[in-house]
């Protein structure tokens, strides 16, 4: 069942939080909701659901009016971010209650209701814990009986709210892998929100960017990632080095160095800022590569198989980041207070209209 | 721009749940009350001031007024010892000695009034021992003082108690290792968290002791002039049918009983904001 | 910091047997300790052991008959039949007010949350006032309360209405905190699963705020059965028609009969007991299930 949103807005006294969102999830497709505390991305799953009602706009459901429909009827599974587990109920209890507050006549029989529930606590890896109460499990477990609880009543769409946002690294990293198997097994369409892109580029299908309320992009975790729609999707996907570049002919320059990525913007002139992944910086021995930037080392983190850099570039005001596989920064031999010369690889250039050339200097992050 | 009455919900109730209490109130509250101060502003003022000014009143609410703040006063004192006590320390039977302090809160006073009365006459328990010392506490303002700590005594306890709970050690041992020894850390970092607590429960065991009736009339003898509470002259030009007279020194009793609940309700208000820190 | 094992105060074995720097030498406890337990049984133990002792000085048929006969019984009478109207009608209010200050945003919801402590702060005796002066016979509904031949002051109803007023905050006031800490995450997730209003009530919420209900209802009932001040205004004081149990026990303080005035006092005092019993319970039981959530 796809899911359209129209036009929904939603203010809280002053503060909008949801500024005329227009959004089609495809049927059966896991999708994201990303973006930093704030920029509505809970209040609009919150709309879906029938939890919370838009000041304006329409939600459909495979074409159909939701949006008055109640949140009792509407038929989706909610899933908490604290998973709101009935406490005094035990597992099964919890599990079956979506069955049982059924009209009796479309209620299942006590028998079908057992089966359905001890299904889907093997589904969830969990069929040994029915007769416990929720306090006596774990913060992972918890969430996975939630996910039961929530498919119970077959919904047409499941939202999670920050799903993995209470749990610990490790459970964190497991729970994230076996969503992503699960969605694949029932294949239902699935909207979960979160304010962290590594979890959304790991699980989604589709990421929606969201930021003040609006849509900043949309598309799959492929195209958010590597073609970023705007600086604020660019620089909340990840690490980012700012650069001042001017544009020329469709040209962008740091310096005496030409970026090889096109400029985007209206104007194909002008001053731009360019933004460059750490992992797109390229660290050099020597200054034999034309336009490189002469830099000091000013430390260095060793991560697993990564090392990281930080870089004060001559002029610049604020550290250089850079990523590089461990055996490359022995090879360089590079130390703290090592000079070297730095190249941006690759990065995405925003013009700023209306401003002038300025020197090549490397600005905030 | 919200001039809506209220944001929307899901969750059913509503109305009916509202609606139901504010009915409830306005008609066993809200309307007596308002009923009773109307009454009250009928009176010429000459009236009204010559019943609430006459020396009997007068002496009554210097009675009222000052053993309520003795009162409120020791349940500071012992009332944050008592917490401290309860929180800091192990001894045994501490669990019922916890559970005890509710008492004079679900104790009926007039059960609590012949209790103490019969406990501190010069024949009683406690009171044959200070006759020897030469204190007299039954039929005697020290009697009333008696009585109002003891209805007033949960109230500091309870409202320092869980501010106590919630104080992190670390605060303490942060101050101990800056060199402060007990008694600074106490005065400079355990005493301005506890402030708040301890002067919201200082004015509730106030207020409550400034209505007392039932636990003081017992001890208090009810001599014109010496150990008259005000509420005791109010029952008894009720029982005069003066209604009048005693609307009007009922009406000053209401006030204060205003003026205290808002300062409480700012005492609380305080309280929230300072421990959410 | 003494390290050796000569320090245990005498607490429980668990303690640590060396001071920490965030605690008290031993005799400052002692001492605070001394104190608190002086003053505790000053104003507490002992008032408790003399309605006790004055109760069953005399053996427990004295007890017995004092507490059976008529008059005895006719107060126990009304002072059930108090209750069982005033408790129920403040339970729904304490429950619905709860309901709507905890679940719902709105306008004036602190003003309503003072409104309700409001029966705290006035005096019981400004209260029966209040009322003598609205319905009595030289009240203003007085005429016509007359005129339809109903008496409330100086009656049963007049009793009814007073304790209602002074006992009308407690339910309220223990479960507005607890269901405001509670939040509305479960009924919201009650509702996503297709459960009505009614079902989310009785399924998700009543079983949450069980034991405060329970605390409430009991604390409601304690001081229901004690008040004093607004009754001893309104009743009139007919003996074996509109006393209250607190009444009898002073007409009987009043005419000396001390064993029979504890004797009926004793089962109020039982009631207090139960009451903090009943509250001590359900304390231990939220602390245990913090402990529980926590783990």
């Amino acid at each position: 069942m796809s899911i359209e949103i129209e036009h929904v807005n939603k203010r809280f006294g002053h503060f909008v939080a949801v500024d005329d969102v227009t959004l089609s999830l495809p049927e059966g497709q896991l999708t994201a909701l990303l973006g930093p505390s704030g920029s509505g991305k809970t209040s609009l799953l919150r709309i879906i659901a029938g939890l919370e009602f838009p000041d304006s706009g329409r939600i459909r459901f495979h074409g159909e009016d939701a949006t008055d429909v109640h949140v009792s009827r509407r038929g989706v599974g909610f899933v908490f971010q604290h998973y709101a587990l009935f406490k005094h109920m035990t597992v099964f209890d919890n599990v079956a209650y979506g069955l049982t507050v059924q009209p009796r006549r479309l209620r299942p029989s006590k028998a079908e209701i057992r089966n359905r529930v001890t299904r889907l606590l093997e589904l969830v890896q969990l069929d040994w814990t029915a007769n416990r109460l929720p306090a006596q499990l774990s913060g992972g477990q918890r969430q996975r009986i939630a996910l039961a609880r929530a498919l119970a009543v077959e919904p047409k769409v499941l939202l999670l709210d920050e799903p993995f946002g209470a749990l610990d690294a490790k459970v964190r990293a497991e729970l994230r892998r076996w969503l992503r198997r699960l969605h694949d097994e029932i294949h239902l369409t699935s909207v979960f929100v979160t304010h962290d892109q590594e979890e959304a580029l790991e699980v989604s299908d589709r990421i929606v960017v969201m930021n003040q309320g609006r849509v900043e992009q949309e598309g799959t975790p492929e195209e958010v990632y590597d073609h970023p729609a705007n600086p604020f999707v660019f620089s909340f996907l990840g690490q980012v080095n700012l650069f001042h570049a001017r544009v020329q002919d469709g040209q962008a320059r740091i310096g005496d160095l030409a970026l090889p990525t096109a400029a985007t913007g209206d104007q194909p002139e002008g001053h731009g800022l360019a933004y460059v992944r750490p992992h797109d910086i390229e660290i050099l021995a020597d200054d034999s590569a034309q336009g490189a930037l002469a830099a000091v080392v000013e430390g260095i983190t060793v991560v697993g198989p990564t090392a990281r850099l930080e870089l004060k570039v001559a002029g610049a005001r604020d550290l250089i980041h850079a990523e590089l596989p461990k055996s490359r920064l022995r090879s360089l031999g590079l130390s703290q207070g090592s000079n070297t010369w730095v190249r941006p690889l690759n990065g995405r250039v925003f013009v700023e209209p209306g401003r002038t050339p300025a020197d090549p200097e490397s600005v905030g992050m | 721009m919200t001039l809506a009455l209220r944001q929307p919900s899901v969750i059913p109730g509503f109305g009916i749940t509202l609606g139901f209490t504010l009915f409830y109130m306005g008609l066993i509250l809200l309307i007596p009350i308002g009923a009773f101060l109307l009454y009250t502003a009928q009176m010429s003022w000459a009236d009204f001031w010559q019943a609430v000014s006459h020396r009997q009143v007068v002496a009554s609410y210097k009675l009222s007024f000052g053993a309520s703040l003795i009162a409120a006063l020791l349940n500071l004192v012992f009332g944050a010892i008592v917490a401290w006590v309860l929180v800091r320390y192990q001894f045994f039977g501490k669990r019922v000695i916890d559970a005890l302090v509710d008492l004079p809160f679900a104790m009926p006073t007039a059960v609590a009034g012949i209790a103490l009365v019969t406990l501190y006459a010069s024949t009683g328990w406690v009171g044959q021992y200070l006759e020897i010392l030469g204190l007299r506490v039954a039929y005697t303002q020290l009697g009333v003082v008696v009585a109002l700590t003891y209805i007033g005594l949960p109230f500091v306890v309870r409202t320092v108690q869980p501010v106590l709970e919630d104080l992190e050690r670390e605060l303490e041992e942060a101050s101990a290792i800056l060199g402060a020894n007990r008694l600074t850390t106490l005065r400079r970092v355990i005493l301005p968290a506890l402030l708040p607590a301890l002067l919201t429960g200082f004015a509730l065991a106030f207020a409550r002791a400034l209505g007392e009736y039932g636990s003081v009339i017992f001890i208090a003898g009810n001599l014109p002039f010496r150990t008259e509470i005000t509420p005791l002259l109010i029952v008894a030009k009720a029982e005069q049918y003066d209604y009048p007279g005693a609307a009007a020194i009922g009406t000053v009793m209401l006030l204060a009983a205003f003026v205290l609940l808002l300062l409480i309700n700012t005492l609380q208000w305080w309280t929230a904001r300072h421990s959410r820190r | 910091m003494s390290t050796i094992a000569s320090h245990i105060h005498g607490t429980r074995a668990a303690a640590p047997t060396w001071r920490r720097a965030t605690e008290e030498p031993a005799w400052v406890r002692r001492l605070l300790i001394g104190i608190a337990l002086g003053f505790l049984s000053l104003f507490l133990v002992l008032p408790l052991t003399v309605v006790l002792y004055g109760a069953f000085e005399q053996g427990l048929q004295v007890w017995y008959a004092a507490i059976t006969e008529p008059d005895a019984q006719a107060a126990i009478r009304l002072t059930l039949l108090v209750v069982a109207i005033v408790v129920p009608i403040n339970l729904v209010f304490g429950v619905m007010a709860a309901w709507a200050i905890a679940k719902f945003e709105f306008r004036g919801k602190s003003v309503l949350i003072t409104l309700i402590d409001l029966p705290f702060a006035i005096s019981p005796v400004v209260v029966g006032l209040i009322f003598v002066i609205l319905l009595g016979s030289q009240g203003w509904l007085g005429p016509w309360l007359a005129e339809h031949d109903l008496r409330v002051i100086f009656a049963v109803p007049g009793i009814i209405i007073v304790i209602a007023f002074g006992t009308m905050p407690f339910v309220a006031r223990e479960l507005i905190p607890l269901m405001q800490q509670q939040g509305k995450e479960e009924e919201e997730s009650s509702l996503t699963l297709g459960a009505n209003g009614w079902q989310t009530f009785w399924r998700v919420t009543l079983p949450n705020i069980k034991w405060g209900v329970i605390y409430g209802v009991i604390l409601c009932n304690a001081r229901a059965m004690g008040e004093f001040g607004a009754v001893a205004v309104v009743s009139g004081r007919i003996r074996g028609e509109t006393n209250t149990m607190p009444l009898h026990i002073e007409v009987l303080y009043n005419e000396y009969l001390f064993t029979a005035a504890f004797a009926v006092s004793s089962l109020l005092a039982g009631l207090a007991i139960v009451t903090i019993a009943v509250k001590s319970l359900v304390d231990w039981r939220d602390e245990r299930q913090r402990h529980q959530a926590a783990a």
